[in-house]
């Protein structure tokens, strides 16, 4: 009978933990807002790739920097050439996990707020960051969306002189991603 | 019982050293491996030049779609001609011009330029663009097709003159290299034809092969060097080779360029076929471009 039960269990917790899975996305949507009293600036990449594992609630965001799109050509042009150096770091990054995983249950329609914390790395630079996200699940699919301000400064892209008006020390980043189970 | 402790024991550690590994590897190993389908992506080298001029002369480099660049160029005097005329700045020619990218690969350009009151017009089509990835390509090249129009009045209203002998043509290839972030060349194989040209003798069409590039020095000051030099069998007589050395100085939007050159002209024919100054006798003109972009069309 006990060995039954153990049998049983064993299944249990096995089928339990192949139903964590992996969520995904390859075209998440990443974009930054500058905005002073000269000119508002703005780029999108909808080409992010990101992972949320529902079980561990770890996350992962890989990112191109010449995938930003901008509105002026030549904006596009200094933001990979002077500011991001993209040729030389090509990738931008987030290393880090939900730390309220209880609060989640990805098996339920709902909408959760929670806090993500982890390393940023962009330009060579890293640095920790704790932002706050709400995940939706929906179905099979679950989105993620977060707001939250990077400094420049933080990640030394430095701004020259000239320009120093017209770009703001400190970027608003959004992040919108649709991710399918995996 | 006891066995059923160990088992739950292994059960959980099992569990839990299975949450670590998926934490820690799987998730960036699978990152990862979604981010290396983007080597079937190819990467278009850009900035190879701060902007399409490299002095007087075309670089490699166009106006992006729906950008239009206003230039405005001068050419001062010769510095050897003295104080008097201070150093050449009492005299200057100018050009203006509106170039227009009509695709990322096209664009269009005219001007006027106060020397010989010349117009002129021209496209430029990049024909291979330098890229890695999926797609390799070493060099970027372009094909530059220039049409000028003297305006001037003929010196000698007596005889028949046709408005045909005011044209002159250009056509040009450019093959330019971003060796790396700083360091850009280019090769630019010319051939001009003139209507008109002073004296019977004298060949319409002539031959030239320009070398220019540019080594940044900081991230926004590069310094730029261009040279022409003219076949000698086509050359026409009392004309020399050009040669320029200037600074692109760029600044957000706009971008200035500062040069030394022995060419009054700022089109195709006349810095290249109508150059008469020497730099070692000190027929050096100072002279700036400013280029100034304005998106006309939005990018997305």
């Amino acid at each position: 009978m006990r060995k039954k039960i153990l049998i049983l269990v064993t299944f249990f917790f096995v089928t339990l933990s192949t139903n964590a899975q992996n969520f995904i996305t390859k075209n998440g949507k990443i974009s930054f807002f500058s905005k002073t009293d000269v000119e508002n600036i703005d780029a999108v990449n909808n080409q992010a790739v990101s992972l949320i594992n529902s079980q561990t609630g770890s996350v992962a965001f890989s990112v191109l920097v010449n995938g930003f799109l901008f509105k002026k050509a030549l904006m596009q042009e200094h933001f990979n050439e002077n500011y991001m150096e993209s040729t030389k770091y090509p990738k931008a990054s987030f290393k880090g996990s939900i730390t309220d995983m209880s609060k989640v249950d990805f098996k339920k329609d709902g909408s959760y707020n929670v806090t993500v914390t982890g390393d940023l790395n962009m330009h060579n630079v890293t640095n920790k960051v704790t932002v706050a996200a709400v995940i939706l699940v929906k179905g099979n699919t679950v989105s993620a969306n977060t707001t939250f301000k990077v400094k420049l400064d933080d990640y030394k892209i430095a701004i020259p002189k000239v320009v120093e008006n017209n770009i703001s020390k400190t970027i608003d980043l959004k992040v919108d991603c649709n991710y399918e189970a995996r | 019982m006891k066995s059923l402790k160990v088992w739950l024991f292994f059960l959980l550690m099992g569990m839990f050293y299975e949450g670590i590994a998926q934490d820690t590897s799987d998730l960036m190993n699978l990152l990862e491996k979604e981010i290396t389908s983007t080597k079937d992506m190819t990467f278009y080298t850009t900035a190879t030049f701060k902007t399409t001029r490299l002095v007087n002369g075309h670089s490699v480099e166009n106006v992006a779609k729906g950008v239009l660049d206003v230039k405005i160029s001068h050419r001062f005097g010769n510095l050897n001609e003295g104080f008097y005329e201070l150093f050449g700045l009492d005299k200057a020619t100018m050009r203006i011009g509106f170039d227009y990218g009509i695709t990322n690969t096209l664009m269009i350009g005219v001007g006027r330029s106060t020397y010989q009151k010349t117009y002129d017009a021209f496209f430029k089509l990049k024909i291979l663009r330098q890229s890695k990835g999926k797609r390799k390509m070493p060099i970027t090249l372009s094909y530059l097709p220039t049409i000028a129009y003297r305006s001037l009045k003929w010196e000698d209203q007596t005889i028949k003159n046709y408005a045909s002998s005011r044209l002159s043509y250009s056509h040009q290839l450019i093959i330019g290299r971003k060796f790396s972030e700083g360091t850009s060349l280019q090769l630019m194989p010319t051939f001009v034809h003139q209507n008109l040209v002073t004296s019977a003798n004298d060949p319409n069409d002539l031959f030239a092969i320009g070398i220019g590039g540019r080594q940044k020095i900081s991230k926004r000051i590069s310094i730029n060097v261009e040279y022409y030099y003219q076949l000698e069998e086509y050359k026409l007589p009392g004309t020399t080779n050009s040669l320029s050395v200037g600074f692109d100085i760029e600044t957000g939007g706009h971008v200035f360029q500062v040069h030394f050159t022995n060419s009054p002209g700022m089109n195709e024919r006349t810095f290249i076929a109508d150059t008469k100054g020497l730099w070692d006798k000190g027929d050096i003109l100072f002279g700036f471009n400013i280029s100034r972009v304005f998106t006309i069309r939005n990018k997305r």
